[in-house]
């Protein structure tokens, strides 16, 4: 999978979040971005999504620019699976009809098979007899693993996760990394922002440390752990392996 | 056993307790039934005691009052019909105007926002007063009920906007994101995401909306409706019998609103089970 930026800038309140960004990439599999918070991961992740815009410069995603209008952007959308943090379910509706909804109202499917499918998704991620459970009932790790079941319910080509463990305990933590891992084994691109280093390092194929505005450092995980260039990655990873 | 005393620190009991303890105080348990009970039975046997002894001499003309039933039924089945009326419209209205406060479309948003500002910050009955003698004059409109249901509906429309407003604005950021992520378009999302979570936040608000427009309804006796307040002040006429035209007047309007509080506490806990 290839994904190149090419001076690409996004600002919030007239402070520059991703500062004229280009970089190439080429990975297999599976892509984490690592980095400080503020530094501008989840803005980079919300353009890879298509959920926003650059404000300059363009984002390719194998050799395809994403689209600028809202209806093509969704079109994009449509192809991608995406989890964020937390509260990605919709309250007033049980974790099957979660994954119901988009199979019947975005991608066209027959009422009768989008149950069947959100079944078997469920059941591949160990949900069976959660399906009829509204959100509030379910465990942090149960929503995140509905979550992802639900992204992944119309096969999407690209499956994004925005730090889809940091509101979880350790227990639930290892629960949905483990399905993220299964989910790469199965050959699934993955595109995650996250703060577990040991799950990049065994996960990713390529680690890329965002932070002031731009995307410092890429390598392939097991060098990007043990011979880090820049400083400014040396000292995170110091800093966040310390303990 | 120690003496709880002995754990306060020296000079705690000279502190007096708070004085209106019986009002002050919150319960440490739930009253038996048996209180509860002998409560109600003694305060409804004082309560009535006093408005026999109080009323009794000024409350003798029920029979002529009775005669004028049928002026009570047909303003009350009136007020109910104008409530309903003005309960629908006003949920529309509400609805366009809550949409049209978030519209990036500038002229759109500033009209709903005026719109809103302006029916809030007036008395019903200016707007009654100035919606029939002043606009429906001006324009010719004379049919008193229409007039009547529109400017109750236009006055609640704008609390019901807040509502709605403030009930689109407590559902995260996140659920939006995540309805976009999903590839919704917008009206679906407002259809599937927004909607449903909005509808059960402002159920209870609206209910209490719905008793708000029974009660606002009396005032549309001043533009000559017959509905039930017109009624009851009619038979009054009829009968100089104040106490015995206007009594009933209370019940029925209790007869409405009762229910209907009634029902709005009874979604308010099953929501908080819900959720």
């Amino acid at each position: 999978m290839n994904i190149s930026l090419d001076g690409v800038v996004k600002a919030f309140g007239g402070q520059r979040v991703l500062d004229s960004v280009n970089w190439q990439a080429c990975f297999e599999h599976t892509l984490a971005l690592v980095g400080p918070s503020g530094g501008g991961k989840s803005t980079l992740m919300r353009l890879l999504a298509g959920l926003d815009t650059p404000d300059e410069g363009r984002v390719l995603i194998d050799g395809l620019e994403l689209p600028r209008d809202e209806n093509a952007l969704r079109a994009y959308r449509c192809g991608t699976g995406i989890v964020f943090q937390s509260f990605n379910l919709f309250p007033h509706l049980s974790a099957l009809e979660n994954i119901i909804l988009p199979l019947v109202h975005v991608h066209g499917v027959e009422r009768v098979r989008a149950r069947e499918i959100a079944s078997s998704h469920l059941e591949r991620f160990r949900l069976e007899g959660q399906g009829h459970k509204q959100p509030a009932l379910l465990s942090g790790g149960q929503r995140q693993r509905v979550a992802i079941a639900r992204a992944l319910a119309h096969n999407p080509k690209i499956l994004l996760l925005d730090e889809p463990t940091s509101a979880l305990d350790p227990e639930m933590t290892s629960e949905v990394l483990d399905l993220i891992g299964e989910l790469r084994d199965a050959g699934q691109w993955i595109i995650l922002v996250t703060h577990e280093m040991g799950f990049a390092r065994h996960t990713a194929d390529l680690v890329a440390f965002v932070d002031k505005g731009g995307i410092l450092e890429s390598a392939p995980a097991s060098e990007f752990f043990a011979s880090p260039v820049k400083v400014e990655t040396r000292r995170f990873l110091e800093k966040i392996l310390k303990y | 056993m120690p003496n709880p005393v002995d754990f306060m620190a020296p000079g705690f009991s000279s502190i007096s307790r708070d004085f209106p303890g019986f009002l002050l105080d919150r319960p440490s348990k739930p009253a038996s039934p048996l209180a509860k009970g002998l409560a109600i039975i003694f305060l409804v046997a004082g309560y009535s005691l006093f408005c026999w002894l109080a009323f009794s001499k000024s409350i003798e003309n029920w029979e002529s009052v009775y005669e004028f039933r049928i002026t009570f039924w047909n303003g009350w089945i009136n007020t109910i019909g104008i409530s309903a009326a003005a309960l629908g419209l006003s949920l529309l209205i509400g609805i366009i105007t809550a949409l049209a406060r978030r519209s990036p479309f500038l002229p759109l948003r500033y009209s709903a926002a005026a719109y809103v500002e302006t029916v809030r910050g007036l008395p019903l009955v200016v707007l009654v007063l100035f919606g029939f003698y002043g606009v429906a004059n001006a324009v010719g409109w004379q049919d008193r009920l229409g007039v009547g249901i529109t400017i109750l509906s236009l006055f609640s429309g704008a609390y019901i906007a807040e509502m709605i407003r403030a009930g689109i604005e407590s559902v995260s950021r996140s659920q939006w994101d995540s309805a976009r992520a999903i590839g919704l378009g917008s009206f679906q999302t407002y259809r599937f995401v927004i909607f449903p979570q909005v509808t059960r936040q402002i159920l209870p608000p609206l209910a209490g909306q719905f008793s708000s427009i029974i009660k606002d309804s009396s005032l549309l006796y001043i533009i000559g409706i017959p509905e039930l307040t017109f009624a009851a002040n009619q038979v009054n006429s009829a009968t100089y019998s104040t106490f015995e035209s206007f009594v009933p007047l209370g019940i029925c309007y209790l007869a409405l609103t009762l229910p209907v509080s009634l029902w709005t506490k009874w979604i308010e806990r099953r929501m908080r089970y819900e959720t």
